[in-house]
């Protein structure tokens, strides 16, 4: 079987190694690649959309459509996590651990025994059970909203510099993940519960394709932000940049949202009791 | 032999994504633990973007931002100074495409593993047999 | 407001599945009539555009208002039109049909279900009319997700089967963005009617024949052609029942029409039919598909399975009447998309039905199934009059077509395989129907009581049997209304 595989897989390489050869060049500038479509990108976009970021408008503006399905995709990826994963539970029938804060003893609590009252002295903490560590939990506590401010950084500068909606949105998506792992999961799950990062998902790819059918039913195409100049009271071409920005803010809320969302189902295995 | 080497230089990069694409081909086809199967998928996938940044590349080009557009208006924007922007638009949808599938496979990887306790194709397959 | 339509058929899906997903986490009751209203509202917008189309012609719409190539063209036309319509008449009869099943399945998963099920109902749409080669990499990720997922939550040995899926269906889907990568690597754009234009200067590079190889063995696996059609069986036969309505009928299908439209447009019929040893091949590798699986739905035991490997004879009959490269073979692959469609529509919904109410679909299981579903089993036998190809039922239209044209291409094994595979189906249905009709029933309580007739009937519920008899009587109809649809839409085509 492994013969048979490699041999294939020889075989098919060898094939397609053979057409390379009238591939153009590496680098070549005068290759179909480059000399058909994308001058026209490069020399006209900051003429047409006012941003210098060649990447993030093209991305934006003028493939504006794949983009749209690009956040759908992901989006469609955290509902089937949750719709693949997700067991709704009763919550009181396993054993636990609780810790006392002033002394740091653990008591285990076996199956339907009775449960602490005290919960200001007493909590809960992981089967898989790490010790208490005062460091990396004050340090997250620190660096995550260094990591936030970064992240809407990243976003807004899309215009700029490398960043964007989707570079954006993963670095705010890690910055909660990393709560989740220095504290643990149950507390992320207070803070920012699974049914605020669905609504959030929902609700950033909802922004993208408003800004589209806003521009419908202001009388142009699909996605042509220059119908949005009335409404923004701005220029044709800076609605243009407007609109990207618009879009970009909707791409980075639906990409944290679901990259939150992903880890709670994926790292607790549906049960959103335990993470990791 | 100048110009052999003229030649592999020209196109080793297109080499390498073959050759990278042939071991994520590899690795679906003969591991048997499913997590190698995926992750050989992901190689697979990777290599493919490899491919389309390389075709974008340009000799002597700068990434395409152009620098303080309050500048731009003193010289003219040649496109032979920039790489092609195109590429790398299609990628990024690309790579948030195998996110996403990397997502929904390890889903599917979860509930397997709740079904039969094991990861082994081989060790899956005695098991449905049996029943 | 008619020049939006284009727009409109694809968003109006994608935000109401948007829309059920917010709703479902508050009030679960809300679902059912967005879904609906979601699913209406597009089939409304196509029937609009296919009559649009019949009278202007080609219908092109530029999103984000710039020109292609710089910006992603949709482009309408008469195949599309016609596989749009059929894709959503179909979604929504699922739909109907799907209520109480996904109440008895995941009640409390009910908006994710509509949801995800929405997506891939846009995600086909999108795929269907678009005329950029990338974005319909994007769509058929979509639409591959949301099909995953949905797959994976069935029973028994359903994770499995669609961790495979998954596994088949990404090579697939990557080896199409190779191809469409070595497209835009030797011309430099993307755009469907452009590269149409400027591939014919390329037409003796290695590297073109390439990127259609690639593109179609990409193509081969998604749709399930022998010999990669393995995690067919699998997957179509753990699917939860509220889907597999839509999966089955549709997934297929709109990967043929994509194999379509990419040899007739992006690589125009001069490159494409003119290695004669290539269209050959097609057709044996068709002939192999038909009857293996023909011979494999022989061996089945349960009716589902045996469905399945139906399907895969039936995308032999379409690939095959597709490489004939004659107009007759064409016309009949075209047909059989719509028909095809119908026919796997009506006889899922029905086997649906049936393992609703007895949970389950073994032969064993099926005695006296005449008696207690009467109108359940009467969709099922005219969805299998229609797959062996009983006139007026429209599988026999299609077939008619299909011979014609393998005769006037001169491949007569293609036409024995299809005569061989309808004396398959016969056997295969009418095993059924005896089963069904005339087998006493399996023991249990009814022997018991002496009440006649009526005691047994335990249909199931009203959406099901009725959309059910709706897929049926619709096979009769499109049999019927075959000279309009030849004549007046897939004449076009070619």
């Amino acid at each position: 079987m492994k013969a048979i595989a490699f041999i294939t897989v020889m075989l098919c390489g060898s094939l397609i190694m053979f057409s390379t050869f009238e591939f153009p060049d590496w680098g070549d500038p005068q290759s179909p690649a480059s000399s058909h479509l994308s001058p026209y990108f490069i020399e006209q976009s900051l003429v047409d959309t006012a941003v210098p970021n060649i990447v993030t408008a093209v991305l934006a503006d003028y493939r504006g459509f794949d983009t749209m399905f690009e956040t759908t995709v992901i989006f469609a990826a955290g509902l089937a996590c949750f719709f693949l994963l997700r067991t709704f539970t009763k919550k009181s029938r396993t054993e636990r651990l609780y810790r006392h804060s002033s002394t740091g003893i653990i008591i285990n609590i076996k199956k339907g025994g009775k449960r602490p009252d005290d919960s200001s002295k007493f909590e809960r903490i992981d089967s898989l059970w790490t010790p208490y560590d005062l460091i990396i939990k004050t340090t997250c506590r620190l660096i995550i909203p260094s990591i936030q401010l970064f992240a809407l950084y990243v976003i807004a500068h899309g215009h700029h510099s490398p960043g964007g909606g989707f570079q954006g949105g993963v670095i705010l998506g890690a910055s909660i993940i990393l709560l989740a792992i220095s504290n643990d999961l149950r507390s992320t799950l207070r803070r920012m519960s699974e049914k605020a990062s669905a609504i959030m998902a929902a609700a950033g790819v909802l922004i993208y394709v408003g800004t589209g059918l806003l521009c419908l039913l202001m009388g142009a195409a699909f996605l042509d932000y220059e119908a949005l100049a009335p409404l923004l009271q701005s220029g044709r071409i800076m609605a243009r940049s407007h609109g990207i920005l618009i879009v970009e803010i909707g791409v980075g809320l639906a990409v944290m949202a679901v990259m939150i969302w992903l880890y709670y189902n994926i790292s607790s295995a549906g049960k959103h009791d335990e993470g990791l | 032999m100048n110009d052999l080497i003229t030649l592999v230089a020209s196109k080793y990069n297109y080499w390498a994504f073959i050759i990278l694409m042939m071991l994520g081909l590899y690795a679906m086809i003969v591991k048997k633990n499913l997590v190698k199967k995926i992750i050989g998928m992901n190689i697979f996938q990777t290599s493919i973007i490899l491919f389309y940044i390389s075709v974008g590349a340009k000799e002597h080009a700068t990434i395409p931002i152009i620098e303080h557009s309050h500048g731009a208006e003193t010289h003219p924007i040649q496109a032979i100074n920039y790489i092609n922007p195109l590429p790398h638009v299609l990628m990024l949808t690309a790579i948030v495409v195998s996110v996403a599938t990397l997502g929904v496979a390890l889903a599917l990887a979860i509930r397997v593993y709740r079904q039969y306790g094991t990861l082994e194709e081989n060790e899956i397959q005695s098991q449905i047999n049996q029943v | 407001m008619n020049q939006q339509f284009p727009a409109l058929i694809i968003i109006v899906p994608l935000i109401v599945a948007l829309v059920i997903t917010i709703v479902g986490w508050l009030n679960k009751k809300w679902c059912f009539p967005l879904a609906l209203a979601g699913l209406t509202i597009p089939l409304f917008v196509a029937v609009g555009l296919l009559l649009e189309v019949l009278e202007k012609g080609v219908i092109t719409y530029h999103l984000g208002g710039w020109r292609p190539p710089m910006g992603i063209e949709y482009r309408i036309d008469h195949l599309n039109g016609l596989v749009l319509l059929v894709i959503f008449s179909v979604a929504l009869l699922n739909l109907i049909a799907s209520r109480e099943k996904i109440l008895a399945e995941f009640p409390e998963k009910a908006g994710a279900f509509y949801g995800l099920s929405l997506l891939f109902v846009a995600g086909l749409a999108g795929i269907t009319i678009t005329g950029d080669a990338f974005n319909l990499y994007v769509l058929l990720e979509i639409t591959a997700l949301s099909g995953y997922a949905l797959i994976g939550m069935g029973n028994k040995h359903a994770p499995l089967a669609g961790l495979h899926y998954l596994i088949m269906g990404t090579i697939g889907a990557s080896f199409y963005l190779l191809g469409v990568g070595f497209l835009y690597l030797m011309t430099g754009t993307l755009n469907m009617v452009e590269l149409s234009q400027m591939l014919p200067a390329f037409y003796s590079s290695r590297v073109v024949v390439f990127a259609f190889f690639f593109c179609l063995i990409g193509l081969f696996i998604k749709m399930a052609m022998f010999p990669v059609h393995g995690w067919l069986p699998n997957a179509y036969s753990y699917m939860p029942t509220a889907a597999s309505g839509l999966i089955a009928a549709l997934t297929t299908k709109v990967m043929i029409y994509v194999m379509i439209r990419i040899s007739l447009l992006v690589f125009t019929p001069s490159f494409v039919f003119v290695n004669t040893l290539l269209t050959s091949a097609m057709v044996w590798l068709a002939v192999i598909a038909i009857v293996a699986g023909s011979i494999l739905a022989l061996a089945q035991k349960s009716l589902t399975r045996m469905l399945t490997f139906i399907i895969v004879a039936e995308v032999g009959y379409m690939v095959g009447g597709f490489w004939l490269g004659n107009r007759d073979g064409i016309t009949g692959s075209v047909l059989h998309i719509v028909n095809d469609a119908a026919m796997t529509l009506c006889l899922f919904l029905a086997v649906g039905s049936i393992r609703f109410r007895l949970k389950s679909d073994r032969f064993s299981d099926l005695n006296g199934l005449f008696r207690t579903m009467p109108f359940t089993m009467i969709a099922f036998v005219v969805g299998g009059l229609s797959i062996i190809g009983v006139p007026p039922t429209c599988g026999f239209f299609s077939k008619w077509y299909l011979i014609k044209g393998g005769l006037a291409a001169g491949s007569y094994e293609f036409v024995a395989a299809l005569l061989f595979s309808s004396l398959i189906n016969v056997i295969l249905f009418f095993r059924i129907i005896e089963i069904s009709f005339f087998n006493p029933q399996s023991g249990g309580k009814n022997d018991d009581h002496t009440i006649p007739a009526a005691s047994g009937i335990n249909e199931a519920p009203l959406g099901m049997v009725a959309t059910s008899l709706i897929s049926a009587t619709s096979l009769i109809v499109l049999g019927l209304y075959t000279n309009v649809l030849v004549g007046r839409v897939i004449q076009f085509v070619l």
